[in-house]
Parts: structure tokens; C-alpha cells; sequence
């Protein structure tokens, strides 16, 4: 959009996570699970990059490996130009600080016992950002006005809030610290259709008024994803197998199974859905323990050729800013 | 309670005769708190054929107005009100556990519910499952029922169902399972099958591989289809009519195309701005609904998007909730500004 995009904050290359399979008294390890299997992007300030995957497809594993809730079994993630890879525990607490998460479900990601303002203000005292008691209690009432609650309501408990509040103070909570970075992890999957907007639209205006942050939007749903992102990066078993910019991605999406995803998802227009074209894929997502050989797509694909089953596409340049991993294309 | 309704079966030409006609319906729930008018005067009719949504937020009543017309409301719940009339019959004269309701729930109207995961028996393999059904509605024994099963899990798409009926649940994936219930819902050849959030809790692409199974299934058997949903997309792309409904009540129906193109509720128009589109345009603001959802509890008469709204007139604070009128072909709506512009139109 401007010239600040053009900074990155948040390099990933060649992301891997692997979950052993212990088996036996010993806890012997028979397999892994690639859960992500090289994953490689990159996040501009300012920027807000969708993640958009079906379940079990990594996306989740993506961002906790990204604010260090996961040791990455490879490859190397790069956060303002530092290598956090392997950074000691000590010092991932700094990094937490400038990088924050919103988690998918607004019902047990905040602590009952906690009120509101206090949930909102812990990173503020854990972060050393306040020096005393009353400027901690400006800054609870601010970063609640910001989200668009009533400063009043820091004393009440989550239970007495409804879920979009709720996500509501989640959001809150995670711009506490004011982080350059925030993960967002399915943020509207769990509210009701009318409320999502609220909360898709607050998101927006956070980022239009603190000029620099930068969103990984993780989430199924592509229309949402579509919607919030400047770019789009769809997953598939690990994988990143497109990667462009939101337009694009319903433009022209050239990798098989961005086409399925997006033929997939009904849109709420009678006389558009007359004329679209429906591919129902067959089969379901295979076992990220023991993935098809190849491209991991090539089984459920409309367009695969023998060859799909012999090597494991890399993710190439088609045009300026589209990447595509498939062979076809 | 359910008084002053507009019941719309009559006038409108229709070349497929009326399969199911709800008239009035009130279910509550009676609570401590209060009671709760989960359904509180809801009519609609399903033809022959046709393929039907109900849509709306949760909470907002349309599980348990399908859960009424199967006598599946168990306490605190009680069905006060209305008429059910199926095959000439009112289904609510029946007793919910009599012999006639039972003939008629799973075997006449079938239902598919939401959760795949827990909507089938964990411990009994999902032959017996099948064959539970075949054998009570159909008189079907042993082997004959055991060959059926079979039939019906290939009809459904799952491969080598001779191996597979001897499976438990969790065998099967999330998708394979409501497979497995869509292979119950249509075994005993139904007239009318409810999908009550068929695909919510399953991923895209499995969805649309379910909803077009379910469409193929309902052509196949001849049936209607009730899609219960809070997906307008889902709705677009299969049904032909739509029922809007909010806080217990429908508040606005129509064909799809018209509910659509030309939506007049201020709730319907609401959710059609703030969701976002998958071939929408860069920059497109969404316009939410601000507010919630109305807590169902000791509700006001008045009517309950009111709070919610933007256009509401002083009316609509002090009348009872506005009855569904005719606007044209088929398209009802219940809110005052229509009445208004009708007015302004006449005098015009």
C-alpha cells in the first residue's frame, strides 16, 4: 500500500515442526508428525498476511513456532532482522513483548478468576512497561477504550461478558505491550455472524491508527481470510502451496487446490452461485503421519499426472509476487 | 402469544403441493430464570421436492423449531401452540412417544444432526446402527437389512462398506461419519429430511462433498430438504426459498433470488452487509449489526431487532411485534416500514 511495506518484519524460511510418535514403556520415537514441513514467507510492516488452511493443515503450528510457544525442529525465523530461532528462554519473554497472540476461543483463553482489567494490565507489569499505579490504571482504561469497551467494566469477570467482548478483551490483552506483530489464531471462528464484523472491523481500525502493525491472520475461512489480508498464503499438509496477494487469490488461483478451496466456499449470492463453477474434491486431507508421496495433494487432485507422485514441488515465481508449488502450473 | 400471524398457505399458485405446513408454532422453555419463547409463533411450509433454508444467528430458535416438528423437545421444553400438519395429519395431536409419532420421526421426517461426533452411538458398531432403523421402520431381518446397510453406505460414498459396517464411530473421520447419518437419515426412503448445521463442524471441502450429497440424495429419493443454517452462502448456492429468522420468530421469507436481490427486513439486509464476500472487491467495509442478540428470557412483545436497529420508527418501541405481510411473489415481511412504505406508496 506504501512505502513502509516494503520493510520486513518477520522472515520465515524453511519452517519446520516435527511431533515425534512415542510408542512403549520407553517412550520410543517410531515416527513424526510434519506438522509444518518448510514453510517460507515473509511479513512486511504494516502488512497483514492471511494464513488459510483446513484443519490439521499446520497453520496453527505456524504461528506458535513463530512466537517461540513451539522449538522449531528446522529452518529459521528471522523477527526484525534477529535470528529467534533458537533464542534462550530468557529472553523469548522480551520477544513476547513485541509480538503478541489472539487466540480462537474467546470461553477458555481468559482467565475466569481474572477481572477484566486485570487480564488486560498483566503483560503491562509483567513487561515493566508502566511505572506506577495510577499510570497502569490510564493505560487498563485506555487499551480498553480502545477496543471499544467502557473503562468502567474492568472489575467485571469474563463470565459476565459475551463473546465478542470477550474477544474483545483478548484484543486488549494482546496490544498491551504494543507489539509490532500480532498473531491472530482464528480470532472469529467461535462468534456468531453479526458479531465477526464487529470484530473483523475493530482489527482494522487497530491497524489504521497504530501505523506499522503488521497481522499473520490464521484462519479456515477464506472469505474472511480474503477479506482482512493483503496477502494470502494457503497450506496444505505443512505446506504452503500458493502464495499471493487477496486479489489475485480469486482472481486467478492457479495451484488445484486454491481453485477446490475457493469453489468450495458458497458465496451468499444466488445469482453468482448459478453460474460458478463447483469442484467437489474427493477423499479427505490424508494423515499428516504418513503423507502421500510427492505433492502431498497429488491423490484428491483433479490435474495430477504421474509425476506428481515423484518429487515434492517447490514453491516457484509465476508472476510478480505469486508464488504457486505445483508442477502444472 | 402467537396471535395476530398471517398464516400464508392459501392465494399463492403453486405447482407442487404442500408436503409439510407449520402454522403457528410456540415452543418454550420454562427456566428459572424466566420463561424462554424459543419458538413463538413460527409458520412456514415445505412443498414436494423443494429444497428449503431456515437461517439465522444461534439462538434465535431454528434447531428447536425443527426439533418441534420431531416431538424431540424434552423438559423444561413443552410445545404450547400451534399446528404440524404433515400427510393431512397434525402431527402435534400425537403423543411424542406414541407408536404413530414413531412411525413417522426417522422413517417419514428424517433429521441430520450437527455433531457427527456425538450424534451417533459410540458403542454399537454403525451396522447395527442402520440396521436398528431398517428393522423398526421397514420390517427388514437380519440378512436382508445387513445387504441394505451395505447399499446405503456405497450410496453415500464410503468404499467397501462390507468391511467398514462392522466399524465403530470412531473409526471413521469426521466427514465419514455424517456420511454414516446421511446413510441412516435417507434409509428408510424419507419424504422430508431436516439437516440441522449439517457442515459446521466440518472443513470446507468436506462440506461441499456433504451438501452435494445431500442434494443428490434428496433427487434421488424424491424428498424435500430442510437446511438449518447461519451460512447464507450455503443457502444461496441449494435452496429455493428462504426463512429468515431472528429471536424466535421468522422475520422475513421468500424465494432465495428475492430475499437476495431485494432483502426488506432491516435484519436480513444487516447480515447481508456484514459478512464478508469471497469475490468482494478491495476496501469493502463491512457494515456490522451493532449490539447482540436479544437474551430470549421474559422477552418484550415489541419487536426484539428493534434495539439492534437503524431504522426503527417510534412504532416499533411501542406495538407488538409486526406481523409477516405479503410484499409480491411470495416475499413476506415482518416490520413496520413496510407497512409505511405501502402507505406512502398508496397515497403516492
Amino acid at each position: 500500500m506504501n512505502s513502509q511495506l516494503n520493510d520486513t518484519i518477520l522472515d520465515v524460511r524453511d519452517l519446520r515442526m516435527y511431533f515425534p510418535v512415542t510408542m512403549g514403556l520407553l517412550r520410543r520415537k517410531v515416527a513424526d508428525v510434519k506438522a509444518v514441513d518448510g514453510v517460507t514467507f515473509k511479513l512486511k510492516r504494516g502488512e497483514t498476511l492471511g494464513l488459510v488452511g483446513e484443519s490439521g493443515c499446520g497453520k496453527t503450528t505456524v504461528g506458535r513456532c513463530i512466537i517461540r510457544l513451539y522449538q522449531p525442529t528446522g529452518g529459521q525465523i528471522l523477527f526484525e532482522g534477529e535470528d529467534i530461532t533458537s533464542l534462550p528462554e530468557e529472553k523469548i519473554r522480551n520477544l513476547r513483548s513485541k509480538m503478541a497472540l489472539i487466540f480462537q476461543d474467546p470461553y477458555s483463553s481468559l482467565d475466569p478468576r481474572q477481572n477484566a482489567g486485570n487480564i488486560v494490565g498483566e503483560p503491562l507489569i509483567i513487561h515493566s512497561m508502566v511505572k506506577n499505579q495510577s499510570e497502569y490504571r490510564n493505560r487498563v482504561e485506555e487499551l480498553l477504550r480502545i477496543v471499544g469497551l467502557d473503562p468502567s467494566m474492568k472489575d467485571r469477570f469474563p463470565h459476565e461478558f459475551s463473546g465478542g467482548q470477550r474477544q474483545r478483551i483478548g484484543v486488549a490483552r494482546a496490544l498491551a505491550c504494543e507489539p509490532s506483530v500480532i498473531i491472530c489464531d482464528e480470532p472469529i471462528s467461535a462468534l456468531d455472524v453479526s458479531i465477526q464484523a464487529q470484530v473483523i472491523n475493530l482489527l482494522e481500525q487497530l491497524q489504521e491508527g497504530l501505523k506499522g502493525l503488521s497481522y499473520l491472520f490464521i484462519a479456515h475461512d477464506l472469505s474472511v481470510v480474503r477479506h482482512i489480508s493483503d496477502r494470502v498464503a494457503v497450506m496444505y499438509l505443512g505446506r504452503i502451496v500458493e502464495i499471493t496477494d487477496s486479489q489475485m487469490l480469486y482472481k486467478n488461483p492457479l495451484h488445484p487446490y486454491t481453485k477446490a478451496l475457493l469453489s468450495a466456499i458458497p458465496i451468499a449470492d444466488p445469482f453468482v452461485e448459478e453460474t460458478r463453477e463447483r469442484i467437489i474434491l474427493k477423499g479427505e486431507v490424508p494423515s499428516p503421519l504418513n503423507p502421500p508421496p510427492g505433492c502431498s495433494f497429488h491423490p484428491r487432485c483433479f490435474q495430477a499426472i504421474p509425476e506428481c507422485s515423484q518429487s515434492i514441488p517447490p514453491l516457484h515465481e509465476v508472476n510478480e509476487g505469486h508464488e504457486v508449488a505445483c508442477i502444472r502450473v | 402469544m402467537t396471535q395476530g400471524f398471517e398464516v400464508y398457505s392459501n392465494g399463492e399458485e403453486q405447482t407442487m403441493s404442500t408436503l409439510l405446513e407449520v402454522k403457528n408454532l410456540a415452543t418454550q422453555f420454562h427456566t428459572e430464570g424466566g420463561v424462554v419463547k424459543a419458538v413463538d409463533g413460527v409458520s412456514y411450509h415445505i412443498d414436494e421436492q423443494e429444497i428449503i433454508g431456515l437461517v439465522g444467528e444461534s439462538g434465535c430458535g431454528k434447531s428447536v423449531s425443527q426439533l418441534s416438528v420431531m416431538q424431540l423437545i424434552s423438559s423444561p421444553g413443552k410445545i404450547v401452540g400451534g399446528e404440524i400438519i404433515f400427510e393431512d395429519q397434525n402431527l402435534l395431536k400425537y403423543e411424542a412417544n406414541g407408536a404413530k409419532m414413531r412411525s413417522i420421526r426417522g422413517a417419514k421426517i428424517a433429521m441430520i444432526f450437527q455433531e457427527p461426533m456425538t450424534s451417533l452411538n459410540p458403542v454399537l458398531t454403525i451396522g447395527r446402527q442402520l440396521t436398528e432403523t431398517l428393522e423398526l421402520h421397514l420390517g427388514m431381518n437380519g440378512e436382508t437389512a445387513r445387504t441394505r446397510a451395505i447399499e446405503l453406505l456405497s450410496l453415500v460414498g464410503i468404499p467397501s462398506g462390507e468391511n467398514r459396517i462392522n466399524n465403530y464411530p470412531h473409526q471413521f473421520s469426521g466427514g465419514m461419519r455424517q456420511r454414516v447419518m446421511i446413510a441412516m437419515a435417507i434409509s428408510c426412503n424419507p419424504r422430508i429430511l431436516i439437516a440441522d448445521e449439517p457442515t459446521t463442524a466440518l472443513d470446507v471441502t468436506t462440506q461441499a462433498q456433504l451438501l452435494e450429497l445431500m442434494k443428490a440424495m434428496v433427487e434421488r429419493f424424491h424428498a424435500s430438504l430442510i437446511i438449518v443454517t447461519h451460512n447464507l452462502g450455503v443457502v444461496a448456492r441449494y435452496a429455493q426459498r428462504i426463512y429468515i429468522m431472528y429471536a424466535g420468530r421468522i422475520v422475513e421469507a421468500g424465494t432465495t433470488k428475492d430475499i437476495f436481490a431485494n432483502p426488506r427486513h432491516p435484519y436480513t439486509i444487516g447480515l447481508l452487509k456484514c459478512i464478508p464476500r469471497l469475490d468482494e472487491e478491495k476496501g469493502r467495509k463491512l457494515v456490522p449489526i451493532e449490539g447482540l442478540p436479544p437474551n430470549l428470557i421474559n422477552m418484550k412483545a415489541t419487536c426484539a431487532f428493534a434495539p439492534r436497529c437503524s431504522t426503527g420508527s417510534k412504532r416499533c418501541s411501542t406495538d407488538p411485534w409486526p406481523p409477516l405481510t405479503h410484499i409480491g411473489n411470495q416475499h413476506y415481511v415482518g416490520c413496520f416500514l413496510n407497512d409505511e412504505e405501502k402507505k406512502s406508496e398508496l397515497s403516492a
